[in-house]
């Protein structure tokens, strides 16, 4: 101790020294640099929340990317709250948040905080492009240090990208994710990874902890923002979000080629011809040499999402694009997640355990957390969540078909426009076609044949013209989701947005189930058009696909001109339309 | 966060050096942090030059607390390999994978058991292989950054590249260290880091500073003796050349490093002069790891892979209950052993030799040079 203070003594003595010494006097450059420093971190800082649960307990941390309140967190932080919680802003206030959407797999909770529409918020990054080696900071309540929720930060280095960590449990799966040296604790759960310019890069969720007690050892994994930018619509439809599947086992063969093992009959890859065998070259734009770069890429989309495919077969590439299945079924998604709420699994290796209060020095056994305690909403959570099954929160699935419904209607002023459809025009080869609907029947008169379809009994049969899915049957379930609208239809979901094709912008997505089938109705976010109709007669089979373009006045009102129409990856037909009467 | 770092280590009389330096670099520090925008591109370029050196090394082990992989450099372009030597790569089936993915089965060529180093070799055809060159090795002062790659936990597999960690050498030191109950072997000087560099995988890794100079060779974990922290460090590369030259050139290398042990007050298996297996079972069958040249266990004929049945006629079962048996026992007492080496049962009588014990300024029993 006599030698402790002594060398205390001595470095004080030396500190004055170099102070004084013109030498270690800092130059402009680094006082700019580091003002700058400051700066971002305390920008990034504005938009960290710590995250507790209704009665305050408990906790994490999130991160806001909205000025309406969103804030992104881990799913494995949300869980224990329930629909409700209690979020600290660094300027010292607590707010009601409601949760909005959950993806179990990937480990990420959307929630809302209420009570202003200005809210701080970070900026969103492109984790593409991040690198080994960039600088990044942490921001977050470890060890739920900060009572007046200024968030802690930790600073580092990224160590690895596009990192692949194997499932924790039965759900928890973290694929492409950043791993940095960047202190991440126990409390850090849910919280920011920013890079060097505030920039928003990950959700930090994970650590590499093993022997060495549940501290921070200098790895701590962050789920990408650009998985996240994907899921985001998905969250925001208050759904239980699932992740994809290609519906195929591949395993990697001596000379190291990915092959696959195993395939579904049923799943749009083999109909999009990937067959037992064949070697998977090329994944969403990503060379696939091993088992698990095809897991670490697939993880990253949700389940519907369409991505690019290369496979090879005898020396020939096949380059295809695919639909992702879903990774599970509803049913199965939502009993996993129910029983993990009723008996939560100790955290596993790697996830970031909850920080008990101080009351509470050792691992309390679980009590049935969510479920014996339901603690009365608070007025503005009651307000803004509808419990469903199958949804994290329906209130902003209603919410957001209305949206999109209400704008469809509005710009194209198609309230009254009856059963009685009448549709002239050309295909591409200047020869003409017409199309005739009524409420019961439908008939297509084409260069090459005529058709008809009639819709009274089994809707499944009448997927005429033939080669084309289905298109007059898509056209009277359109018609009758103009007619009937958001209640009458059927069934209608908003499933957040898709891409149209591999590579293409993401497009919202309302899902309409009558007669047994799945009708997605496709809208632009920017313009509210209409742009596609994807019928699927079957669970297996490829659905007729309606592409809109070329939107302009017919008849003195807004429609689409310019159709193509798919069955799969074939092109049924292309046309423009010149004359559509409504009677 | 200076004391803390006494506190981890043994003071001693090259602390207050070490804490004049420390200053001077810290203020070297501010200007790097300062130079962090022009410097991003550059660090991530001399990253993936480094990462192209450092190697995934798979063997044996994957029982609990057991790791079956670590980490290693290549020191030249035909396929050596400089690595921690450990129970992993105590195998015929030893896999090597760069972070280009090729992949190779590795030949042990020698090792090190002082500093516990060993040298591989892959049967590269070409000699077109990145590697550091011991000879340009560095030394770093006290303060100055470095970046620690290894494959910690495993993390990169295939043709990932490993980990990287940045951080700062808080201090140069002797290592006064343990591995469970035994004292680390090696107790010259090592950099001490300030970053979580010595996780399990990581022994075999690179240091380097921030051109991508190696600079020192991640150590195997191990506990402060003092505190019982996990230490962070690495051994100096500078000296490596002539080790490894020494070892692939087949040279008996046990005495290196100075053998002089502090004082024990109960006997131990390291007083005698051997190690056990690693105790990683419920009870672990006493054999016998490895035995020091010229030392009482050595002189008196025990070799590696005697199994230990009874201590002075006492049934011996586990590593454990020999460590029990020996915690009772005098350091100088005579003890006998009994052993069982291919099916013959032998007894041997040992006793440990006067120790030399260096005392340093704080009249606490230290180690030398």
């Amino acid at each position: 101790m006599k030698f402790i203070l002594k060398t205390v003594c001595i470095s004080a003595l030396l500190f004055t020294a170099n102070s004084a010494h013109a030498q270690s006097t800092p130059n402009e450059e680094v006082l700019k640099a580091e003002q700058q420093r400051i700066a971002t971190i305390e920008r990034a800082s504005a938009a960290t929340v710590a995250v507790f649960d209704a009665a305050g307990q408990g906790g994490g941390s999130a991160v806001i990317i909205s000025s309406d309140g969103f804030a992104l967190t881990n799913f494995h932080v949300t869980a224990p709250c329930g629909a409700a919680m209690k979020c600290g802003l660094p300027d010292g206030n607590v707010y009601d948040a409601v949760i909005v959407g959950i993806d179990p797999v990937g480990d990420v909770g959307l929630i809302q905080l209420l009570g202003r529409d200005d809210f701080p918020h970070a900026e969103l990054g492109d984790s593409e492009t991040v690198a080994v080696g960039d600088w990044v900071f942490v921001a977050g309540n470890p060890f739920l240090l900060a009572d007046d929720f200024q968030p802690s930060i930790s600073y580092g280095i990224v160590s690895g990208v596009r990192r692949y960590q194997y499932p924790a449990g039965t759900l928890l799966e973290y694929s492409e994710s950043i791993q940095t040296d960047a202190a991440i604790n126990p409390g850090n759960s849910g919280g920011p990874l920013f890079d060097a310019q505030g920039k928003l890069i990950g959700i930090n969720g994970r650590g590499s902890f093993e022997k060495r007690g549940r501290v921070n050892v200098g790895v701590g994994y962050a789920i990408s923002i650009n998985q996240i930018k994907r899921f985001l619509s998905h969250l925001k439809s208050g759904r239980i979000v699932d992740h994809a599947s290609l519906g195929a086992i591949v395993s990697t063969s001596e000379d190291g080629r990915v092959l696959v093992d195993d395939i579904l009959e049923t799943c749009d890859a083999f109909r999009r011809g990937l067959r037992y065998g064949d070697e998977v070259v090329r994944f969403a734009d990503r060379r696939i040499t091993s088992t698990n770069a095809l897991k670490n890429a697939l993880g990253v989309y949700p389940r519907d999402w369409i991505v690019s495919l290369t496979y090879r077969r005898d020396g020939e590439t096949f380059d295809t694009s695919v639909r992702l299945m879903g990774l599970h079924d509803e049913s199965q998604l939502v009993d996993l997640i129910q029983r993990e709420a009723e008996h939560p699994s100790e955290p596993s290796p790697g996830e970031l355990p909850q920080p008990k209060g101080e009351e509470k020095p050792k691992p309390v056994p679980k009590l049935a957390p969510a479920i014996s305690k339901k603690p009365k909403l608070p007025k503005a959570v009651a307000e803004r969540f509808t419990h469903r099954r199958g949804y994290a929160n329906y209130w902003y699935n209603r919410q957001h078909q209305q949206e999109i419904w209400n704008r469809y209607r509005a710009i194209h002023a198609l309230e009254d426009v009856g059963p009685n459809w009448n549709i002239q025009g050309r295909l591409t080869d200047e020869r003409e076609f017409t199309i005739e609907l009524s409420d019961q029947e439908a008939s297509i008169r084409l260069p090459y044949g005529q058709s008809g379809a009639t819709f009274r009994g089994d809707l499944a049969a009448q997927l005429s013209p033939p080669g084309s899915g289905g298109l007059l049957l898509t056209l009277h379930l359109w018609q009758r989701f103009l007619d009937k609208g958001l209640r009458q239809f059927g069934e209608v979901v908003y499933l957040g947005q898709l891409p149209l094709g591999s590579g293409e912008e993401p497009v919202e997505c309302l899902v309409g189930t009558y007669g047994g089938m799945e009708t997605r109705f496709l809208f632009s976010p920017t313009t509210g058009d209409l742009v596609g109709i994807d019928l699927f007669s079957g669970d297996a089979v490829d659905p007729c696909s309606l592409r809109f373009s070329d939107y302009g006045d017919l008849d003195g009102r807004r429609l689409p001109r310019h159709w193509h129409v798919f069955h799969g990856d074939q092109l049924f037909a292309e046309w423009q339309v010149d004359q559509w009467k409504f009677e | 966060m200076i004391c803390e770092i006494y506190k981890l280590l043994r003071c001693n009389r090259r602390m207050l050096a070490h804490c004049v330096r420390f200053h001077i670099a810290s203020c070297v520090l501010f200007t790097f942090l300062a130079a962090n925008a022009t410097w991003g591109a550059n660090l991530q370029q001399t990253i993936r030059e480094a990462q192209a050196k450092v190697v995934k090394i798979y063997g044996a082990g994957g029982l609990r607390g057991m790791e079956a992989y670590q980490t290693g450099i290549l020191i030249s372009p035909s396929g050596d390999v400089l690595t921690a030597l450990s129970y992993v790569l105590d195998t015929d089936d030893l896999t090597v994978i760069l972070d280009d993915g090729r992949k190779w089965q590795a030949e042990l060529l020698g090792s090190d058991p002082a500093r516990e180093l060993a040298v591989l070799h892959l049967a590269v055809e070409e000699q077109s292989l990145n590697y550091f060159d011991l000879q340009e090795a560095v030394e770093v002062e006290v303060g100055q950054r470095v970046l620690a790659l290894s494959n910690l936990y495993g993390i990169a597999t295939g043709e990932e590249p490993v980990s990287v960690l940045q951080g700062v050498v808080t201090a140069e030191a002797p290592l006064d260290a343990r591995r469970g109950s035994e004292r680390s072997r090696y107790r010259d000087s090592v950099y001490i880091l300030d970053v979580v560099a010595n996780n399990p995988g990581a022994a075999g890794g690179a240091l380097v500073d921030w051109q991508g100079r190696l600079v020192g060779v991640l150590g195997k974990e191990l506990r402060s003796r003092m505190t019982g922290t996990w230490l962070n460090y690495a051994l100096p590369a500078k000296d490596l050349a002539q080790v490894v030259d020494d070892i692939k050139a087949g040279k008996e290398l046990q005495q290196v490093v100075g053998e002089r042990v502090a004082a024990e007050e109960s006997l131990s298996a390291e007083s005698l002069g051997f190690q056990l297996v690693p105790d990683v079972l419920p009870r672990t069958p006493p054999y016998i790891d490895s035995v020091r040249p010229d030392s009482p266990a050595d002189r008196a004929g025990l070799r590696t892979d005697d199994l230990i049945v009874f201590v002075d006629r006492e049934p011996i079962a586990s590593c454990k209950a020999f460590h029990r048996a020996f915690g009772f026992r005098e350091f100088d007492e005579l003890v006998s052993l009994s052993i069982l080496r291919d099916g013959a049962l032998l007894e041997f009588h040992l006793q440990a030799e006067e120790v030399q014990a260096v005392v340093d300024d704080e009249g606490e029993a230290g180690t030398g040079p």
